[in-house]
């Protein structure tokens, strides 16, 4: 079947690229590219953590890092991320008891979990400035 | 080409065994995942930019030892599991995915144990 050199010539099912982007979809691709973020950055936990167990020498370098303006940059996105993958998995959750897939909904759970995100992504900010450093 | 159904060439040799595996943990990891990894983000909140000694009695205590170990073992099952669904998706050819397969299991078993042995340090001593 797909060792025959000539394929016959017939009409391909619309793929990805037809579909305007709903937002749904926008969200389940981001949903997929953060849990790569948050597999990758669990290497930086790990690494933090060993610092702590190594003694102070070599939590102050982690630390230094983390609070580098990169290292604020990457606790930024990966605070956000992890976010955003448990407001996704929540909204998994809800279709996993059979609700929300109406259209609407659908949308609307789209929304909301980018926007839960991004509302607590600031709140954890405002704590973070509010309370850290103490 | 055979040509038996695929039903056919299949019936008679047993199930996977697996069943619903994988989306079960997933989602029974999931769920753990949440108060734990709530707690952690609330950890590195409250002690960043904490001295050393402050940052090690918080990691030291019991409660915070025994979510971060309970964190590592969901957390690591939870992120092998969905690695597995992005290579399986992403790499159709058998070599590659294969080793890619143990690569993410290899990963997630390392950066659980390693987390572990962290905490165990930290909260036994030594």
């Amino acid at each position: 079947m797909a060792s025959s050199a000539k394929r016959a010539e017939r009409p391909l099912s619309p793929h990805l690229q037809v579909h305007a982007l709903p937002i749904n979809m926008l969200m389940s691709i981001i949903h997929r590219i953060t849990g790569a973020a948050l597999y990758l950055g669990s290497a930086l936990l790990v690494w933090w953590l060993v610092a702590a167990a190594s003694g102070e020498a070599a939590y102050n370098a982690a630390a230094g890092f983390f609070s580098s303006w990169f290292g604020m940059l990457i606790m930024l996105g990966y605070c956000w991320a992890l976010m955003h993958h448990m407001f996704g998995g929540i909204r998994h959750f809800i279709w996993d008891v059979g609700a929300g897939f109406e259209l609407g909904t659908v949308d609307r759970l789209a929304w909301g979990t980018l926007a839960a995100s991004l509302g607590a992504t600031v709140l954890l900010c405002f704590v973070a400035f509010a309370g850290g450093g103490s | 080409m055979s040509l038996q159904t695929p039903l056919n060439r299949v019936r008679g040799l047993g199930s996977a065994k697996e069943g619903t595996d994988h989306f079960w943990r997933q989602r029974l990891t999931a769920i753990a995942n949440i108060p734990l990894m709530l707690f952690l983000v609330w950890t590195v909140l409250t002690t960043f930019g904490a001295p050393y000694e402050q940052v090690r009695a918080t990691l030291a205590s019991p409660f915070t030892a025994i979510a971060f170990v309970l964190l590592a073992l969901s957390g690591a099952i939870h992120m092998r599991l969905g690695m597995q669904t992005i290579i399986e998706d992403y790499v159709p050819a058998e070599g590659p995915k294969l080793v890619l397969l143990i690569l993410n299991t290899f990963f997630a078993i390392l950066i659980a144990l390693t987390a572990v042995y962290a905490v165990l340090k930290l909260t036994l001593g030594g």
